[in-house]
């Protein structure tokens, strides 16, 4: 349906768009995942004709976007970031336009409208001005507009943005609806959102295709991890010695970090079944195996959560988190745990504990550690 | 294409723009109309429609100053340039919906040859060769804004812009006169033409090796002229500013003459600032 070939898209030095490779197959919707500024929108507008590509090539059904532009065109509804709107027209002035334009007859045109205008839900503004509508109903008659014709091809770039929770489940539907007899690509930068409705996702990050599976294999691998960074006092030898004893532990690297007498740890832990609350939880067993091994941790472990890993993934370089925000993190991910489990001893508070225990004895040394 | 036409006619008409400008030149073109034709007794609609030339040079900003910048602003490009239609498409059915309205107040005023004729006795074909003059004239002007507007994403800007450019074509002939006629000037004045547009050619290409011929090409090929006769280049500058001059063809029309290097300078010029927007829109989409 659509084939994307090394595109690259360059704005002076900056590459917005590096060598982007990637096919659409007919009845599926996709979603591009991807912080802002990945190049979702850019891909996007190169797709459908907007900008021109550096570099490389787009073929929709067969037909170059550049060289057999018309044909190519006819086959794509877009709604871009910003619904390409005019606010001086109504709702049915601008949509009757939009029908004139894609060259629809004129003997289906009123009924296409009206069709649009039902899917969309934009009938009770038919006869408003565009300016005087919310951000919302901007976005579904652009929207209409985009499903005008009913394209093959439908693209939607961050198509629920602006749009209260109850249109946005109805966004939902429709787009669901429509992915029986159209292709469907989508952007978002919410992961939950494109999980909700993809069948299958590329996550887009600095212009590159970093990751792109189906939705259930992505969830898969995405909770597949459990990875834990810490760091403890001793020597890495002292270290490996004492995590040795945590069975489950199935990869750990130790380096030395910045301070004297104290390592850097990052566990990799052996997955549980299937689903989330199966994961096992292994801080526990790691501090107490620290702490037998009188190699004190002194910062906290790190839980990895779904929206952690998108994070690892978009992120060239990993920063390291502000105090306070990490803080809030593992608190969220305390309540999570306990509407989940009824643990008797607290692994979370046990660390924070710790911390505490260790900043108050050696806040000269740590006290800049956190 | 038609459906560019139908609602860039329409959205003239619902956004004032039009109204305004088809208002403001039966006003105008009225009051010299009478002044002169009616109250005055002068039997020449062209003189009346030249004077009023000056007043368009303000007018034909208004018309097309929204004419691409807008739709760049609200980002309603991307439906146009997405749409299954050529870019050439969207910019000629955009430049016909404003000789549209540009013809309104043109039609009206072909009327005014026949109110003087109930008066007295004129020559129809001096009449209404100065209208066709007027309306080519119009053509031209409306094209040059056009092109500006597609460079910018402000009206204001493209506005004044083209005020710009349709004031000192207007005054080019009098420009010309303040230019010394002799050789030595012409040369100098057209080797730093060549060095502009060797710079133009480098900045576009960025390449210093073009832009490089181009200029010292130029630059030798002038000299070598030069030396050989120098008596051409008297006054060949002067000549060339005049050339630019918006109105010159348009006197022609008004003193009866069906003026064919006129039709032919005034529509070359107007399709080549068509074209020239039409390469600033496709330009855009590429870097």
């Amino acid at each position: 349906m659509i084939e994307v070939k090394d595109l690259v898209k360059k704005y002076g030095d900056h590459v917005a768009v590096d060598h982007l490779t990637f096919t659409v197959e007919k009845g599926q919707i996709y979603g591009f995942l991807g912080p802002n500024g990945a190049g979702k929108s850019t891909t996007m507008n190169i797709m459908t004709g907007y900008i021109g590509a550096t570099e490389g090539e787009v073929l929709i059904d067969g037909h170059d976007i550049l060289k057999d532009a018309e044909a190519a065109k006819k086959c794509i509804g877009y709604l871009p970031e910003i619904p390409p709107v005019y606010p001086d027209m109504t709702v049915e002035e601008y949509l009757r336009f939009s029908a004139e334009l894609k060259g629809i007859k004129k003997e289906d045109r009123e009924a296409q409208i009206e069709k649009v205008m039902r899917m969309a839900q934009v009938e009770e503004v038919s006869r408003r001005l565009i300016k005087n509508l919310s951000k919302g109903y901007r976005q579904r008659v652009g929207l209409a507009h985009a499903i005008m014709g009913f394209p093959p091809i439908i693209i939607l770039d961050e198509p629920t943005v602006g749009l209260d929770p109850k249109q946005i489940i109805e966004i939902r539907e429709l787009i669901k609806k429509l992915s029986k007899d159209h292709t469907i690509i989508l952007s978002s930068h919410i992961l939950s959102e494109i999980s909700e409705v993809c069948d299958y996702v590329m996550i887009i990050a600095h212009g590159k295709l970093i990751a792109s599976d189906t939705t259930e294999n992505l969830t898969k691998m995405m909770q597949g991890q459990n990875i834990y960074d810490f760091k403890a006092k001793g020597s890495a030898s002292q270290v490996r010695e004492a995590l040795g004893m945590v069975s489950g532990i199935e990869k750990m690297d130790i380096k030395p970090s910045g301070e004297d007498g104290i390592v850097e740890v990052a566990v990799e832990c052996k997955n549980g079944e299937d689903a989330l609350e199966k994961r096992p939880d292994y801080r526990e067993e790691i501090f107490y195996a620290l702490a037998h091994a009188e190699c004190p941790m002194m910062a906290s472990a790190k839980y990895v959560s779904l929206e952690d890993i998108f994070l690892e993934l978009t992120e060239e370089h990993k920063k390291i988190r502000p105090k306070k925000q990490k803080r809030r993190l593992m608190a969220r991910r305390q309540n999570e745990k306990d509407a989940r489990t009824d643990m008797p001893v607290d692994p979370e508070e046990i660390t924070t504990e710790d911390e505490q225990a260790e900043n108050n004895e050696e806040v000269k040394d740590h006290g800049s550690d956190l | 294409m038609a459906a560019i036409y139908k609602k860039e006619v329409r959205s003239y008409f619902t956004s004032m723009i039009g109204c305004v400008f088809v208002a403001f030149a039966l006003v105008i073109i009225g009051l010299y109309f009478f002044a002169n034709n009616l109250y005055g007794g002068y039997p020449y609609f062209g003189y009346s429609l030249s004077a009023t030339v000056v007043v368009f040079l303000i007018l034909i900003p208004i018309l097309t100053m929204k004419s691409m910048a807008d739709d760049r602003r609200q980002r309603t490009d991307q439906m146009l340039l997405t749409a299954p239609i050529s870019t050439w498409q969207i910019i000629f059915s955009k430049y016909l919906a404003m000789i549209t309205v540009f013809m309104v107040p043109v039609c009206i005023i072909m009327l005014y040859p026949l109110i003087m004729a109930a008066y007295g006795t004129i020559s129809y074909s001096m009449a209404y060769a100065s209208i066709f003059g007027f309306a080519l004239m119009g053509f031209m002007c409306i094209a040059a804004g056009m092109f500006i507007s597609s460079i910018t994403e402000s009206q204001v800007i493209a506005a004044v812009l083209t005020f710009l450019i349709l004031f000192i074509s207007y005054m080019a002939e009098a420009i010309a006169e303040l230019i010394p006629t002799t050789a030595s000037v012409s040369m100098i004045a057209f080797m730093i033409l060549v060095a502009a547009a060797a710079l133009l050619v480098y900045y576009m290409t960025q390449s210093q090796l073009l832009g490089g011929i181009v200029g010292v090409a130029g630059i030798v090929i002038i000299a070598v002229m030069y030396m050989v006769d120098s008596s051409a280049f008297q006054g060949a500058f002067g000549n060339l500013i005049s050339s630019l001059s918006l109105t010159a063809h348009f006197y022609n029309f008004c003193s009866g003459l069906i003026d064919i290097p006129g039709i032919v300078y005034y529509l070359s010029i107007a399709f080549l600032f068509l074209f020239l927007a039409d390469q600033a829109v496709e330009k855009r989409r590429w870097c």
